[in-house]
């Protein structure tokens, strides 16, 4: 998908859950309508990315796997914060 | 059989031997506590039924008739023939045998095999093994499949073998093998149901050509898996031959005998384990979602299991929790990938789109008291919050 990237946070490398720990981090700070990019090497980003999105009202707009660098790169979009509970 | 003697629900820890313990055991999924009635039922098989039940012996005649016993009452429990129940080593070989023997005896007929996305991982992993193409069924958020889906998804192709589990044991959700069993009926191919999650809790039903029970989660002894396969279905051995053409060997006499007996004593007070249990669980649900921030409580709230309950945190490390519960003396399950062996995480919570770090999953055999289930969700906020803040993720 080739929405626009914007803020990247580079997560490679990290054991689930620090890739979402740092998107979430990242996300706090951001405009809503702002696109923040996870790139992660943990498989769980795939599954985890997404269904924090959910938790938390942003919209997932972009999704890829780069196979030959086994990294997965995530564009979320940032909606209106739902606060922590 | 034996000894009818129900397990009754206020006895307290599972074992009649085991010593009183402050330590709660939440992960009865697949090994529930032994049950007294197994215990007694195996030490009494190991008095009668030890020998080799192939033999012409008296011995041996004695075992055979404590085996033969076994499968005629498990038999009568899922409403099948005495000749069409075979027991297996494990929960495992059996689902293996199912699927194996099936790709086997319909190699002509198909090479796919049309399972849900959240089946067992042994089911899954023999369909590739045995070469078939497996189509994954896409799941709800619920972890139940469209009973649709998976009919026009035996239409894509010649399909082997069809695969769904009564019930997920990861996640407690029910699913709708009526009206699979109708569609895969219709189209003439086996439906391999895995009852391993269900049977000894609630009814399966009658809607399966192959039915894998797993004793073990009922209560039993280890040792022992159940396959039914119906008269008909078409089945071929893939091990070299031999007098037990499914599980080459032959089961332990012992381990068979108090799976019978253990599955005749859970059915016989299953009601009132029925209703204890689902009372916890609706315990549990209701104040995890109310006592931990930024959770989730997975599968379906109604179609469920009675004893299973499943949930994820955000931003938790599954297995510090996992190890933080057990040193607090709770022994949970999770299906977070940095718990289980693989690195992968739980195919099954990916396949429904929830968080599938930060997971526990809470299984309750029948010896499970109030005061566990109390205590345990009294522990498990400041568990996750300090999981947490090990992590720099409080207030995210």
């Amino acid at each position: 998908m080739s929405a626009d990237a914007g803020t990247v946070v580079d997560a490679r490398g990290l054991r689930c859950p620090l890739p979402v720990i740092r998107l979430a981090a990242a996300a706090l700070d951001a405009a809503p309508g702002a696109h923040l990019t996870v790139l992660a090497t943990d498989p769980a980003a795939e599954h985890d990315v997404p269904a924090w999105a959910r938790m938390r009202g942003h919209a997932v707009v972009g999704s890829a796997y780069d196979e030959a660098a086994g990294t997965w790169s995530l564009t979320v979009e940032v909606r209106g914060q739902v606060p922590a509970a | 059989m034996t000894d009818p003697t129900p397990f009754s629900a206020p006895v307290t820890t599972g074992g009649a031997a085991a010593p009183a313990s402050s330590r709660a055991w939440l992960d009865a999924s697949g090994a529930a506590r032994v049950h007294p009635v197994a215990r007694r039922a195996f030490e009494q098989a190991l008095d009668d039924g030890w020998a080799d039940p192939r033999r012409l012996s008296t011995e041996g005649r004695r075992a055979r008739a404590l085996l033969d016993g076994a499968r005629e009452a498990i038999a009568a429990v899922v409403g099948a023939r005495t000749e069409e129940v075979h027991v297996a080593p494990s929960h495992t070989a059996a689902l293996h045998a199912a699927v194996l023997g099936t790709a086997a005896g319909r190699r002509r007929t198909g090479t796919r095999a049309v399972a849900s996305a959240v089946e067992r991982a042994a089911v899954l992993h023999a369909g590739e093994h045995a070469g078939l193409d497996v189509v994954r069924v896409p799941v709800a958020r619920t972890g139940a499949v469209d009973a649709d889906v998976f009919a026009a998804s035996l239409d894509d192709g010649p399909t082997a073998l069809a695969a769904l589990q009564h019930a997920n044991g990861e996640v407690g959700t029910l699913q709708p093998t009526e009206a699979v069993h109708a569609a895969t009926t219709a189209r003439g191919v086996p439906l391999l149901v895995d009852g391993g999650a269900s049977v000894g809790h609630v009814d399966v039903g009658a809607s399966w050509d192959l039915l894998a029970l797993d004793p073990r989660d009922w209560g039993s002894v280890p040792g022992a898996g159940v396959l039914v396969v119906r008269r008909g279905a078409r089945w071929r051995p893939v091990a070299p031959e031999d007098e037990d053409r499914f599980f080459p060997g032959g089961p332990s006499v012992p381990a068979a005998f108090a799976a019978a007996a253990s599955l005749e004593a859970v059915l016989a007070d299953r009601a009132e384990a029925d209703r204890r249990r689902r009372a916890l669980v609706d315990l549990v649900r209701a104040r995890v979602a109310a006592d931990v921030p930024d959770v989730e409580v997975v599968g379906h709230a109604e179609h469920r299991l009675p004893h299973v309950v499943t949930f994820s945190c955000l931003y938790v490390d599954g297995e510090a929790l996992v190890t933080e519960l057990d040193r607090a003396g709770f022994a949970v399950g999770s299906g977070s990938a940095c718990t289980s062996s693989s690195l992968e995480p739980s195919h099954v919570l990916a396949a429904m789109g929830v968080l599938t770090h930060g997971n526990v999953r809470i299984g309750l055999d029948r010896g499970v008291t109030v005061d566990e289930v109390e205590r345990f969700l009294a522990v498990l906020p400041g568990a996750v919050a300090g999981v947490r803040a090990l992590l720099g993720a409080q207030s995210l």
